[in-house]
């Protein structure tokens, strides 16, 4: 058995690989196969999936109100990551100038919120901002408001919920470059006349870019599919694409139309992962 | 380029007069810093602690503190229901995170040991499910078992003739299969990494020494991958133990694990014992990171 | 050091002191370094050389004191507006930018017109000899040439003065030896000054038109290479630069120039007295006769002058080629001797064995009397 083994390094390769690919071919890739099958079925009387093939879901899925429900999903993420970028960038910058020793406490603060549970960490902030919240409570005390005011259940509040659930994951990938790159640079640029800012663009922003779009990318993707920041920050009146597909094999029973849009919505991630490796290849060559 | 120029020819002029002194702008710019880090984390951990003070309040409802309790841990360790869900949690996450460590890390060893043509595909099919936004994966994977079940249905019906009342799949098996679906990739991507940074020449070593391929991998390339493993094992155990939309989706009866029942719970109103359990799963949290951060220190 | 700059002078630092924390790293240095000049920083690590020549760059600002560059005091002025450049020790090349971009940088900052830089550029590399490279990434080339690349980046602006810090370190034996006469041609060519950090002795010796040699903060000593090895006013300057014998003792008698001190065995060694103008030794002092190795002669028979002329105990023997260097024996001190093979033999009784005895002279005016 063992002498089959070292002889044949094809066989050894295809047992390693077989647990793997095994599990992801059934238990992945079908399960996609199976919605791209239905999001090409029509629905019969009961609402079920139903052939003959039809491009019935994708024509709805174009419709001008879902079509603006993506466009409008797509543009709250790249709010959410634009301002999460705003403020990671510092943040990040900060931390690593910090010594030693204080660069590992804050990081492990960053830690910290990234690894506990996205829904527990949103409905901290739901609890904070809710109706009878801290928050009215405190605009009251100190004399703002008069009465309770809906901070929740507008677009704002769940851009505020997908910043805040998604900021650890752009703060840590940023330091990780910042933490990699070598300051003299920006002394060398200083020293050939290149002003702080002139040195941040020129010199640092070009090459932290890899951590910059790694940051981007674990930013945009969750926030375009999310659910759980919509549902509970939105409270029913702002909703995006991820909820809407949930309603879809939920209440609304649309099976068609939900794989449809599920399609849509993974061409979406995938062109902007595809746009992140390209992006990131270049950088490669370079360095 | 044979002569030095004299300043004035070479635009070296000092800017005339920058609007603020060039310390005073640099000073500036670090307290800003200062300032915009110091909100962040203001805005990242206000909520949290929020939710952790209110969980000893004693009001039932509203947001005005009325003195320390500690009768919402009491009920929740009471609350049997919760607890059901905890401990269901926790034998997924255990047994999903074996499943995707042991075999994530023959896929790392796979696909960084080897060259076979088909790589590049592979490359995009084990990173997809890291992108692939999770409402799609829960749908997909709903949708598959439902096939299956159907499928089952079919099968029982046709080998003993009588048309089950329910055949659902759906259940702890299914919960594992999604778990173990979405966590691997992440083992996968972490073995791989340390697989990357290998010294092999201490595998030659070791077979110089006399140890065959077997006892080679036990005795050196394990022990010296052990920190990524762990690593991706602590990464799959959360992933799995937060994990609510993939979950909620090919769930069935009777299986509901904590995210699940923390969601329903809130769907129903927002009540102090909630702020326990989520405050239970944060200190969960603290611990994991600082596994994993004593982790990484030893691995330097 | 003169209250107001000549027209001469293109750096120069005034009492500065930097202190980081509470430590002293530049400890009231004063100095000036003149136009179109080859000027070394020379002394061992953490001597406060580096320190220098960031404050002079900008990089850093002195706790007092202050840095003039063309007679201009500097005071807070960022480096972006300083007319200097540096070599840096790492290069610090921009490696998203091909050599070209790296080099036009500059420029383009000064707001340089693009024919100006492309021509500028072109020129530059050039300089470096490296012209058919300005295509490639830093990380595509070799030490060598990354070295010629940071230092076109600098030189293309033409600065007033260019400061290298340990620009060589990086460097092989062989390529240190031809970068170090391609820098000074170039500085030559150019005729911009140079400002260069190192702690390699025979660098500074070779290179430099004067140096300053630093210790734990301090100048010690401001000097062309000829007067720091020949006239090092300090012991420490003395055991710096090239080797040296140190035989300590007792001043006896003071003599217009010279000195004589007695070793603690009673003998008499008489030399030049040395250390600056101020430092005259005193009678029952203690001080050191500095006495270079090749300036000691070794002798079968007692000499006929009795200076100078001790009788040792030869302790080892090593054959280097040029020349022969023997190690005796003066009391409990080991004395090294240099003897120069100008003399072509296979003979070995031309050479000194271990264990013979042999008597050593060397001229007052070829040693050193230094106190402190």
């Amino acid at each position: 058995m063992m002498q089959r083994f070292r002889e044949r390094p094809g066989l050894r390769l295809f047992s390693l690989m077989l647990p793997g690919g095994f599990w992801l071919i059934v238990f992945f890739l079908i399960p996609l196969a199976v919605i791209g099958a239905i999001s090409f079925m029509g629905r019969d009387d009961l609402g079920s999936p139903t052939l003959p093939w039809t491009t019935d879901a994708y024509a709805q899925a174009f419709d001008p109100i879902y079509l603006q429900l993506f466009l409008f999903s797509m543009w709250l993420s790249l709010l959410t990551t634009l301002a999460t970028l705003i403020i990671a960038m510092p943040v990040a910058l900060f931390i690593a100038r910090m010594p030693k020793k204080w660069r590992n406490l804050m990081i492990f603060l960053v830690m910290i919120p990234f690894w506990t549970n996205f829904l527990v960490r949103t409905y901290a902030l739901l609890f904070l901002l809710r109706a009878n919240g801290p928050m009215n409570n405190i605009l009251m005390g100190v004399g703002l408001i008069q009465e309770p005011i809906s901070l929740l259940s507008t677009p704002f509040a769940v851009w505020v919920g997908l910043v805040y659930g998604n900021l650890p994951f752009m703060i840590l990938p940023l330091y990780s470059s910042l933490e990699k790159f070598d300051w003299t640079l920006i002394e060398a640029a200083n020293d050939l006349g290149a002003n702080t800012v002139k040195a941040f663009f020129r010199v640092m922003l070009p090459l932290t870019a890899p951590g910059l779009l790694a940051g981007s990318i674990l930013t945009f993707v969750p926030a375009v599919g999310s659910y759980i920041t919509v549902e509970l920050m939105g409270g029913g009146k702002t909703t995006m694409i991820g909820r809407v597909i949930a309603t879809q094999f939920g209440t609304a029973g649309n099976w068609p139309l939900g794989s449809a849009m599920s399609l849509i919505l993974m061409v979406i991630v995938t062109l902007a992962a595809v746009l992140y490796f390209r992006a990131g290849r270049g950088e490669r060559m370079a360095l | 380029m044979t002569q030095a120029t004299p300043s004035s020819e070479l635009g070296w002029k000092r800017h005339s007069k920058p609007l603020v002194p060039y310390e005073t702008s640099e000073k500036l710019g670090r307290f800003s810093l200062l300032a915009i880090t110091l909100g962040a984390f203001a805005f990242l951990y206000v909520p949290i602690i929020v939710l952790v003070v209110f969980s000893f309040n004693s009001a039932r409802t509203g947001a005005v503190w009325q003195g320390f309790t500690l009768s919402w841990y009491e009920r929740m360790i009471n609350n049997e229901r919760l607890i059901d869900a905890a401990l269901k949690s926790l034998v997924i996450a255990t047994v999903s995170t074996i499943i995707a460590v042991i075999i994530g890390t023959l896929t790392a060893l796979a696909m960084e040991r080897y060259k076979f043509r088909s790589k590049g595909a592979w490359d995009a099919l084990l990173y997809m499910p890291v992108i692939v936004p999770e409402i799609v994966m829960g749908v997909s994977l709903a949708m598959f078992f439902g096939l299956v079940s159907g499928g089952v249905k079919a099968l029982v019906t046709a080998v003993t003739g009588v048309e089950p009342e329910v055949a659902d799949v759906r259940g702890f098996g299914t919960l594992v299969i999604s778990h173990v679906a979405f966590s691997m990739p992440f083992v996968y991507l972490t073995v791989r990494a340390r697989l990357a940074d290998f010294d092999t020449t201490l595998e030659e070593a070791a077979k110089d020494l006399g140890a065959n391929e077997m006892r080679t991998f036990m005795r050196i390339t394990l022990p010296l991958l052990a920190p990524g493993i762990i690593s991706g094992a602590l990464l799959a155990l959360t992933l799995s133990i937060d994990d609510f939309i993939i979950s909620f989706f090919v769930n069935g009866k009777g299986w509901n694990t904590l995210p699940i029942y923390i969601w329903s719970a809130l769907k129903q109103g927002v009540t102090p014992e909630i702020n326990a359990v989520s405050t239970a799963l944060l200190l969960f949290s603290i611990l994991i990171v600082t596994l994993s951060v004593v982790i990484q220190r030893r691995q330097q | 050091m003169p209250d107001t700059p000549t027209a001469d002078i293109g750096v120069e630092l005034r009492d500065v002191v930097k202190k980081f924390g509470e430590v002293a790293a530049v400890d009231h240095v004063s100095l000036a370094v003149r136009n179109k000049e080859f000027f070394a920083m020379l002394g061992p690590s953490g001597c406060g050389k580096t320190t220098c020549l960031r404050m002079i760059a900008g990089f850093e600002r002195p706790t007092s004191g202050e840095v003039y560059i063309n007679g201009e005091a500097q005071g807070a002025t960022p480096p972006f507006e300083r007319n200097v450049n540096t070599v840096f020790q790492s290069y610090a090349l921009f490696p998203h930018m091909t050599v070209a971009q790296n080099v036009a940088f500059g420029l383009e900052m000064r707001g340089v017109a693009a024919p100006e830089v492309k021509r500028r550029v072109g020129e530059a590399l050039e300089l470096v000899r490296l012209p058919h490279l300005a295509s490639r990434y830093p990380k595509q080339m070799s030490g060598g040439q990354q070295q010629r690349v940071a230092l076109a980046r600098a030189l293309v602006n033409r600065p007033q003065v260019l400061l290298l810090d340990e620009p060589l370190g990086a460097l092989d034996q062989k390529l240190r030896k031809e970068m170090q006469l391609e820098l000074k041609s170039l500085q030559t060519q150019v005729g911009i000054t140079f400002v260069f950090v190192t702690h390699d002795q025979e660098e500074a010796l070779t290179m430099s038109d004067r140096i300053c040699v630093m210790s734990q903060g301090h100048a010690l000593q401001v000097g062309t290479p000829v007067e720091i090895y020949e006239r090092p006013n300090c012991r420490f300057v003395a055991d710096f630069i090239g080797e040296t014998n140190f035989i300590d003792g007792t001043v006896s008698a003071v003599n217009g120039d010279f000195a004589t001190l007695k070793t603690a065995a009673g003998m008499p060694v008489t030399g030049r007295i040395g250390g600056g103008p101020d430092a005259r030794p005193t009678v029952g002092a203690n001080a050191t006769v500095s006495v270079r190795p090749e300036k000691i002669t070794l002798a079968e028979k007692a000499p006929e002058s009795g200076v100078n002329a001790h009788e040792v105990r030869v302790f080892s023997v090593g054959y280097v080629g040029s020349d022969t260097r023997v190690v005796v024996k003066l009391g409990d001190a080991n004395i090294d001797v240099w003897e120069q093979n100008s003399v072509s033999t296979l003979d070995p009784n031309y050479f000194f064995r271990p264990g013979e005895t042999a008597w050593l002279t060397f001229k007052p005016e070829n040693a050193l009397v230094l106190t402190s």
